[in-house]
Parts: C-alpha cells; structure tokens; sequence
C-alpha cells in the first residue's frame, strides 16, 4: 500500500529549527492539504517528503520502505510547481518525456504516456509548442501532464494554483479534484494557503503553523471542531470572533464574563478548577444572528457594512473591544453605518479556548 | 603652462561643450525654433519632440562618421589604388598581389586555427569555472583570480608568457617554466606515461566528445526520437556546419595520435618553444585564451544563475544526473548567452595582433592576418595591398558581428 508515514521529521537550517518534528499519516489514496500561513514551513515539508531538502531528523516511509537517503527521482514521487518549473527550452513532448527518456524508456513506451497524458488533459494540439508560446493554465496543465507521465505512487503539489487569476484558478481546482477522483489509488499531496482550495480539495486537511502540526481533520470537523485557537482562526472567513473574558461559573454549562460586564452561557462544560481563569471565547460571523431580545450575545454600533450580494459584513463596534465584531449576514441588509443593533447565536455553535489556546470540548 | 592644469582645462572646456551643446541646442528648438506657445503649440511640442532624438544622437553619429565610417570607405578605396603608380587606380590588383603570396595564405590559415581554438576553450573553460565556482564557498576568489588576466593589456600579457616560453642555453638554469618542466622529463617510463599516454588519453577524449557532438547534433534529424516539432532549414545548415568541423577535429586528433607515437621527443635538450612550427600558433592561443576564459566566465556565470531552481528541481525529480542537468537543463537554457560570448571572443580573435606582434611578430609560420596588414602597410609602406588585407579581415568580421547583435537583442528582449 503506498501511504507515507512521517515519524518525528525535522528540519533545521544550522540552528534554526523550521519543522518541529512531524508525525503524520497518510493513506493510499488519500488527498491530503497542506495549509498555514506563510513561513509556518508547509512547502518545507513539501519538499522533505519530494527530496529536495534533507531531513535533519526523523524517518520518512513511502509504501512501507524508509526513504530518507533515496533520491527524489526513486522514491515513486511527482511534483508540480507553483512557478510550473517548465524547461523552456524543450516543446510539451519534450517536457513531458524528459523524466522517461532519462530512466531510459523505450521511445513507444514514451510516445504512449506522453499521449496518454496528453489527453487526459487536452493538450494534444499543443505537444509541439515551447512553453513559452502557452497561456498560464496551458502551462500548469502541461505540469501537471509531466508528473502524470511519471505514474507516480504519490503526487506533490507545491502551491499550484497561486500563479493564476481567479477564474483559472477555480476552472483548474475543479480539474484537479476530477484528476484525483479519476486516480484513486495515486496519494496527492496539496500545499497551499489558500482554505477554499484547501476545504474543496482535501480528504484530510493538515492545518500548519511554525513548524508543528496544528490539526489534523477531514475540512468539516475543523471547521466545526477546531482543536485549539488558531485552527479556529485560520479556517474560516472572515475569521472567527474572538473575545477575551474570564470563567465565571464552571459545571456542564460554563459561563464566562467580558470586560463590560456582560456574562454570556456558553453550553460547553469546563472543570472546577478554571474558574476564575482567563479564557477567550468565540464564535463565527457566520452563526451570529440578528435580534431585537434581551437574550443578545454582543449589542454595538455599526460602523462598516460591506454588502457582496450574496452575504452583507456587518463591523459592529462593541463598547469595550479594540476589535470590531464581524457578523455575516445573508442576502441584502437594511442596516447603515450608526445603526445599533443585538446579536445572538445557537449556543451549539459557539467555541471557548483556555489561556493557551486549547479548546474546551463539549 | 603646467600639464595639468592643461588637461585639467581641456576637461572642462570639453565636458563644458557638451553640457552646453544639449543645453543649447535643445533650447534652441523648444524656443526659437518651434516655441511650444502660439496658435501652433500642440504641432510644434510634437516636431520638437521628433528632432530632439536627432539632437542627442548627433554628436555620436558625427563622430563615428568621421573616425569609422569614412575610414571604411577610404580603406576600401586605397585597397584599389597603387602608391607607387601615385596612387592611381589599379582595380583588383592588389587582391589578385595579395593571393598569390604564401605568406598571406598563412596568415589566413592560422587566423582560422585561431578562430576554431580560442573561442572554443575561452567558452568552454568559462563555462566549466563559472559552473564549478558557483556554490562553492571560496568561489568568489576562484572568479576574481580568473578574471585578473583581463585586466592586463594583451601586450602584457604577451610579456609574461614570453618568461613562460623563455629558453636558457642548455647547461644554464632555466627562467622559463615550460623548459624548467621539460628538462625534468628524462625519456623513461615517467615520461612515456606523461608526454604519450596521457596526451593520448587526452587526444582521444577530444576526438570521442566530437563523436558524441555529431550524434547529439544528427539525432534529431535521425528520427530516432518522436514528438519534436519541425526545425528551420538554417538549424539543417548548422548541423551540417558542426558535423563537418566536428569530424574535421577527429580527422586532426587522430593524425595527432599517429604522430605522437612516430616522433621521437629531444629529452633534455631545451626548446625554443616559439620556433616549432603550428605548436608555437597554440602557444600563442594560450595567451588569449588565458585572457578571454576570464571575459567568459562572468558572463555565463551571471547567465547561470538566471536559471529558474525549480526545473533544475524539476530535473532532479525527473531523476537526472549532475551532467545530464548540466547539458541538458543548464546549458540550453543559457545557449543564446553561449552564443553571445562565443562570437564576440571571435571577434577579438579576428583582429588579434598584440600578442603576435609582441612575441614572434609572424616569424616562424605564426602569422596572423592582423599582423599582415601592419606589416604591408607601416613596415613595407605598400598601403594598396595593406588596405586589400584590412577588407579581408573586416569582411570576415561583418558576419559574426551582425549574428552577434541580432543574439543580443534577442536577449535583451
């Protein structure tokens, strides 16, 4: 079975540690996302699991055989660029073919890859141009068609799609995600900072940041059940509301206090011994809703609305905050900037973080 | 006055001119000539805007005129004329003189040695010093210390080797370091392994790399691998052009190794090194080519590190070596600074004088075409056939210099 396994893997540059020793498995088959913020050290990684970088620590199985010493173009591996990494020089044919003649294939053999690719991808018409004389997507598709020719046991993506313009980038993801459905048995290996691409794509996503594994999840759970504060931040947009108070009262139904005094009941169960303690508690602006009760989560003014049609952002000014609370709402809004409004959410919906950042769990 | 402050004048009078010339000159077109004002504004800032390139492009073109332009022509014209008939006009007489001189055809045959050897080891060296020094720690020092020769003037240069060249009667100590080498080889089997094998082995990888050249440059042609597209009919004349010269250089190399076994080597005599016959031409190549390596290497290092590292990952990943991604990723990704640097070392090479007329001065079947003209010309006074050879060298330039700026321009596009 061609899985990977990343036992303890480390990387460091002389004495700066980027990867803090990573643990991770993944199936055959599997789609799995790489995503954090820049310089939290995911295409690093990328790159280990590629080859292209040593590993400082650590082992790094593909298919149940240790691969820290076997060079990239042996450890059944195929990665896509983000800047495509096209030789310039050689025509698509070329570029696709190079890695085969170089393993020494018989000329049919190539052809026959080449061709097959090629159609996967409908560049047929375009074997004979230089990469140069190919549109952004052309190129990346022609990429992509290269790996394919490798017959890889496992794909790599290093930021695909970040080189092309918005309408491309969907047209190619919607590729990509047909391309994986069509390989089920080949394990695809997706880095990117860009969550939609990540939520659409994954079968597992593995949220990054500073070099440690954050979470790791099919998209729906992290979204619903983030594990800490900063998965719960970083899926999601805009990002998710966070406020600072205190525990209040503990038992099944934990409540905590804000700073203007206002205590709100969470539902989420918190132990004894954190009453008292600094917690932070949140809720997405997506699940806020609009009220006119007494039974509100947050009453403030407004003072940015930003309508997109499809969803209205409310910036709600509480009295007491630095941040303004971001509310989404659905379809067009008769709200203005001044207004005073009251929001309220399902209390199922809400989230509620310890000081270090780790979530209570319900 | 004091020489000084004569040139210190002459400085200002001359950068003064040509300030106040642009300055001048520019506002005499936007005021006098088409004031942007009046009923006409809009037209005259227009004609002034399409007479101000002129204006700054004047002096350059004045300038070359007079001392490359006219030179040409006036060239071309003393080339047709005889000095001793008073300088009447003799038609193609000088040309048909000069062909039937061997020594002109001497000169014409080292020139073309000159021109197959140097630009190819200058290019090739560079290439391999800019690749090896690019990610080494030291490499920075490796690139200074090989770039220095450049900096000496060719005459210099023509000095220093001509210590390394030099020869002490026998019995004598040696100054020159290619005789005190020599004098070390003794004729027993340490010098049969160092001045036959070796060079054979060496001989023999030359003649094998052009073997691997022919079929690198014929595969395509040969059908040997699908999917390339169509090439232009001049990519058919330049692979027949490499097959020829290359196969010529194996014609050479194994004439070479022939002869190397057949000559019988004067051990522990030392040589005039200057004096032997075609081995005393590539001594003189030496030297340029010591000097031009320099020239090479900055340019394709710089070219080298313009490489995109991700197809040279994407190469790794596709699982090729060190020398495959070096002749198959690197190289044909700088081939047009390659080109570049090849022809306009070429170029020097057309004109090489200094180093001749420094250390042998055409003796001894070294001659060179530059140095031909200056003998016929300042030496014999014969300007008629002086003027014939300098079109003869300026013809063979033509070509490579046009391939040369059209290679440039597209690189710069």
């Amino acid at each position: 079975m061609a899985g990977l396994k990343l036992e303890g893997l480390k990387k460091s540059y002389g004495a700066v540690d980027v990867i803090h020793g990573v643990d991770l498995e993944i199936r055959q088959g599997e789609f799995i996302v790489f995503v954090g913020p820049s310089g939290c050290g995911k295409s690093t990684l990328l790159r280990m699991i590629a080859g292209l970088e040593e590993i400082t620590a650590g082992t790094l199985e593909i298919d149940g055989m240790v691969v820290n010493d076997v060079p990239p173009s042996k450890r059944g591996i195929a990665m896509v660029f983000q800047s495509y990494a096209l030789y310039p020089h050689m025509t698509v044919y070329d570029n696709m073919a190079f890695g085969l003649r170089i393993a020494g294939q018989s000329n049919d053999e190539i052809d026959r890859r080449v061709r097959s690719a090629a159609s996967i991808l409908q560049l047929e018409d375009y074997l004979d141009r230089l990469p140069k004389a190919l549109s952004g997507g052309q190129r990346q598709r022609v990429a992509i068609g290269r790996a394919i020719c490798r017959d890889p046991k496992v794909f790599l993506f290093d930021e695909p799609l970040s080189n092309l313009d918005a309408a491309l980038r969907v047209a190619t993801r919607i590729e990509i995600a047909k391309l994986n459905e069509s390989m089920p048995e080949t394990t695809m290996i997706y880095v990117t900072h860009d969550q939609v691409e990540a939520m659409t794509l994954a079968d597992r996503i593995v949220v990054l940041s500073k070099g440690v594994i954050e979470q790791v999840g099919p998209p729906m759970e992290l979204y619903d059940r983030p594990q800490n504060l900063f998965v719960a931040q970083f899926i999601g947009s805009p990002a998710m509301n966070i406020i600072p108070g205190t525990i209040e009262s503990t038992g099944d139904s934990a409540t905590i206090a804000f700073a203007n005094g206002k205590s709100v009941e969470t539902g989420i169960a918190v132990a004894d011994a954190d009453k008292g303690r600094k917690a932070s508690f949140g809720v997405r602006p997506e699940d806020l809703v609009a009220t006119t009760g007494d039974d509100f989560l947050f009453e403030g003014t407004v003072s940015i609305v930003e309508a997109l049609g499809e969803v209205t952002l409310l910036y709600v000014e509480d009295l007491t905050e630095d941040e303004p609370i971001i509310a989404k709402m659905p379809g067009h809004q008769q709200v203005r900037r001044g207004d005073k409004l009251r929001f309220t959410a399902d209390k199922a919906k809400l989230h509620l973080f310890d000081t270090a950042g780790n979530t209570y769990r319900r | 006055m004091h020489p000084a402050l004569q040139g210190l004048i002459t400085i200002i009078v001359g950068v003064g001119g040509c300030v106040g010339y642009f300055y001048f000159s520019n506002q005499f077109l936007d005021r006098v000539l088409f004031p942007a004002r009046g009923e006409n504004a809009g037209r005259n800032i227009n004609r002034a805007n399409q007479i101000r390139p002129w204006l700054f492009m004047f002096p350059a073109l004045f300038a070359l005129g007079l001392y490359l332009a006219y030179p040409v022509f006036a060239t071309f014209w003393l080339s047709l004329t005889d000095r001793d008939a008073g300088g009447a006009f003799v038609g193609l007489a000088n040309y048909i003189q000069m062909a039937g001189e061997p020594k002109f055809w001497e000169a014409m045959s080292n020139n073309m040695l000159w021109l197959v050897i140097v630009p190819a080891f200058s290019t090739a060296f560079g290439l391999l010093a800019a690749q090896l020094t690019d990610r080494i720690s030291w490499g920075g020092i490796a690139k200074s210390l090989i770039f220095m020769p450049m900096a000496i003037s060719f005459v210099g240069a023509a000095v220093i080797w001509k210590l390394v060249y030099d020869t002490r009667p026998a019995g004598q100590d040696q100054i020159g370091i290619l005789n005190a080498v020599w004098l070390a080889f003794d004729g027993g089997s340490f010098s049969v392994l160092f001045l036959k094998i070796v060079p054979l082995l060496l001989i023999a990888g030359f003649a094998v790399l052009m073997g691997l050249a022919i079929y690198q440059t014929l595969r395509p042609v040969l059908g040997r691998e699908k999917g390339h597209g169509k090439s232009h009919w001049w990519a058919h004349v330049l692979r027949g052009v490499i097959t020829i010269a290359a196969l010529w250089m194996i014609w050479l190399s194994l004439g070479a190794i022939v002869s190397l076994f057949s000559a019988t080597l004067p051990y522990g005599e030392p040589q005039t090194w200057l004096t032997i016959p075609f081995w005393n031409s590539i001594f003189l190549m030496v030297v340029l080519v010591w000097i031009q390596t320099g020239f090479a290497m900055v340019i394709l290092s710089a070219a080298l590190r313009g490489i995109p590292e991700e197809t040279i990952e994407a190469a790794v990943i596709d699982g090729a070596n060190p020398f495959q991604i070096f002749f198959k990723i690197k190289v044909p990704q700088i081939m047009s600074t390659i080109v570049v640097v090849w022809t306009t070392i070429t170029i020097v090479v057309l004109k090489v004088f200094d180093i001749v007329f420094a250390m042998t001065n055409g003796q001894w079947e070294t001659q060179v075409l530059a140095n031909y003209m200056y003998d016929k010309l300042f030496r014999a006074n014969d300007w008629g056939v002086g003027s014939a050879s300098a079109m003869v060298i300026m013809l063979l330039v033509t070509p490579i210099l046009v391939w040369n700026v059209y290679n440039a321009r597209k690189e710069t596009r």
